[in-house]
């Protein structure tokens, strides 16, 4: 039997996608799991979930299970000027989920590149996002968005209407949308461009050309064209062919600043890669530069349907009061030594499935 | 090709909309002979009906055990469920209200008690106002809360308001209007995407004379 073969789904990923990594030459980024809370406080829309896990250090001092790992990377990574810092880590993560009660424990594998980034190294992120989902499952898609396009249909809208029309673009909710716009006496063009975006959804070839039609304004169409490159470069690459453009990917723009993505997987009902460009997270914590990177959920895998051994142990190997534990030992022994694996007992055990059952005292196969 | 599967709302609404998609081109033979079936397939249609407990649909879509329901706005503003929401099919309209007693008198200088089977909202709408309220969650019956002096008002859906007036009660406030909408889990819109954006264009079509 070989090592990969009884890895679980999830374990096997951890380190296929851990390698993947490397050979990018992503370092690997090891971290405790406590972390001071003061850290989570000042960046809690940062967060997936706004509950942590808190606990006291026998110093006093506040600290927190890690409930993200890009903040403890970004936190700890020198601020070095015209330097890229690329790292991945395989880590564990707590918190809470939106469709479950209580605290879960979350397995996370990623990747964040930081410092001086071009166009070259946001292909690279977006490419290696593309392959770890590939490494997962065949079929998978990976949606992108970027938040300039809906950030320049919304300039110049108060900041809380803008914010509930961010909202309902991530439900798609058009219907909501022309409504909002109507109460509030927004242009009817806004309402239209803001509907079509919601509804977008398909490979750039199809959305790209329909895009440039509807923005407007300098933000929106420097956002449109940094889609059109980043499409193009990941065509030259071949990893374009899972590629979706989707703008109902909103995340908080105090945070996020450019480019977002999602991966999914069929047969999971949420997505299993989530990551983008957070520029403006790094400008917050006083640092210059920009930031990207993107984390797998681990956990979620679980889910997918694999084929179940139709037996647990291959061989059951009975034994009685008469045979001598040394016999036992012995053809124990002979038995591993034919590459099958066997489980001793005194009596048929419960809720285990054999392949095949042999008593000691026969000799041979039942 | 993939079938799209769609929860349907047990009872008078479910029924209604089912009649919708069957208008729209997803007629489902199968369904409408009286059976004790819980599953129910067309696969010429290419969809796969079944029926669930109305407040559930929303969880069978988050989770992707359908592709496609049918929830209130009530059901989607009370629990948030992370889905998309494509139509307002404009069926079972009503309005979520605030309702007391017709001799009630609102007074500020105490914390109001509100019974209601949907907290968040009834929570929500209060702290807009920034007001301190008691909430006392109930299952059923939430008309009887007033008058056995339990809550001073209740948060609940109004559809014709007859219910309240037989118990002396009347609506005061109108929180928010409610009616049927489309739903769809994230992933299966995806993966499923022609099929699934054709249904709800297809059934829009056939909504659209209802709405206003």
């Amino acid at each position: 039997m070989s090592e990969i073969s009884i890895l679980r789904r999830d374990e096997r990923a951890g380190y296929q996608l851990r390698e993947l990594y490397r050979r990018h030459g992503y370092t690997l980024y090891r971290m405790s799991k406590f972390e001071e809370y003061d850290l989570y406080v000042r960046n809690k829309s940062f967060l997936v979930s706004e509950h942590i896990l808190t606990f006291t250090d026998t110093d006093g001092r506040l600290m927190a299970l890690k409930p993200d790992v890009t903040l403890s990377i970004v936190k700890n990574s020198p601020d070095a000027p015209g330097a890229t810092q690329k790292v991945c880590y395989n880590e564990t993560v707590y918190r809470t989920s939106p469709a479950a009660a209580g605290y879960r424990e979350i397995m996370q594998a990623g990747l964040e590149c930081i410092g001086d980034l071009d166009a070259y190294t946001a292909g690279e992120v977006l490419a290696l996002a593309d392959e770890s989902l590939a490494l997962i499952s065949g079929d998978h898609l990976l949606d992108i968005s970027h938040m300039g396009v809906a950030a320049g249909l919304l300039e110049g809208i108060p900041e809380e209407i803008a914010h509930t029309l961010l909202e309902e673009l991530g439900r798609k909710n058009a219907a909501a949308i022309r409504d909002i716009c109507a109460r509030r006496g927004l242009p009817r063009e806004t309402a239209d461009r803001l509907e079509t975006l919601a509804l977008l959804y398909g490979p750039p070839e199809e959305v790209l050309p329909r895009l440039a039609g509807l923005v407007q304004g300098q933000t929106a169409e420097a956002a449109v064209r940094e889609l059109e490159d980043l499409c193009g470069l990941m065509a030259a690459m071949g990893r374009a062919s899972h590629l979706r453009l989707d703008f109902s990917i909103v995340n908080d723009m105090r945070y996020y600043s450019g480019l977002i993505f999602r991966g999914y997987l069929p047969g999971l009902a949420s997505g299993v890669l989530s990551g983008g460009r957070y520029d403006n997270l790094l400008h917050r914590m006083g640092r210059r530069g920009g930031a990207m990177g993107f984390a797998v959920y681990l956990d979620q895998l679980e889910r997918l349907e694999t084929e179940e051994p139709s037996y647990d142990v291959d061989t059951l190997l009975l034994y009685g009061p008469e045979d001598s534990p040394s016999t036992v030992a012995e053809r124990a022994a002979a038995i591993l030594a034919q590459g099958r694996s066997v489980r001793a007992e005194r009596h048929i055990p419960q809720g285990v499935r054999f392949r095949t059952t042999e008593r000691v005292s026969e000799g041979g196969e039942l | 090709m993939d079938m799209v599967n769609i929860a349907l709302p047990k009872g008078r609404l479910g029924e209604k909309v089912y009649n919708l998609l069957k208008s729209a081109g997803y007629p489902c033979p199968a369904i409408e002979a009286e059976s004790r079936k819980l599953v129910f397939e067309n696969p010429e249609a290419g969809v796969r009906y079944f029926w669930v407990k109305p407040s559930d649909v929303a969880i069978y879509v988050e989770r992707g055990a359908a592709d496609v329901g049918v929830a209130g706005k009530d059901i989607l503003l009370e629990y948030g469920p992370d889905v998309y929401e494509l139509a307002d099919l404009g069926l079972g309209r009503c309005r979520m209200c605030v309702a007391a007693k017709k001799d009630f008198r609102d007074r500020r200088d105490r914390t109001l008690r509100v019974a209601t089977k949907f907290p968040h909202i009834a929570g929500r709408y209060y702290a807009g106002q920034g007001r301190d309220i008691d909430i006392i969650q109930l299952n059923g019956s939430i008309e009887i809360a007033p008058i056995l002096g339990l809550s001073d008002v209740i948060v609940d859906i109004v559809e014709t308001g007859k219910t309240l007036l037989e118990n002396d009660l009347e609506p005061r406030e109108t929180i928010v209007p409610i009616s049927a909408r489309l739903i769809a889990n994230k992933v299966s819109y995806k993966f499923k995407h022609r099929q699934i954006s054709a249904l709800c264009g297809r059934v829009q079509e056939q909504a659209s004379p209802r709405l206003p």
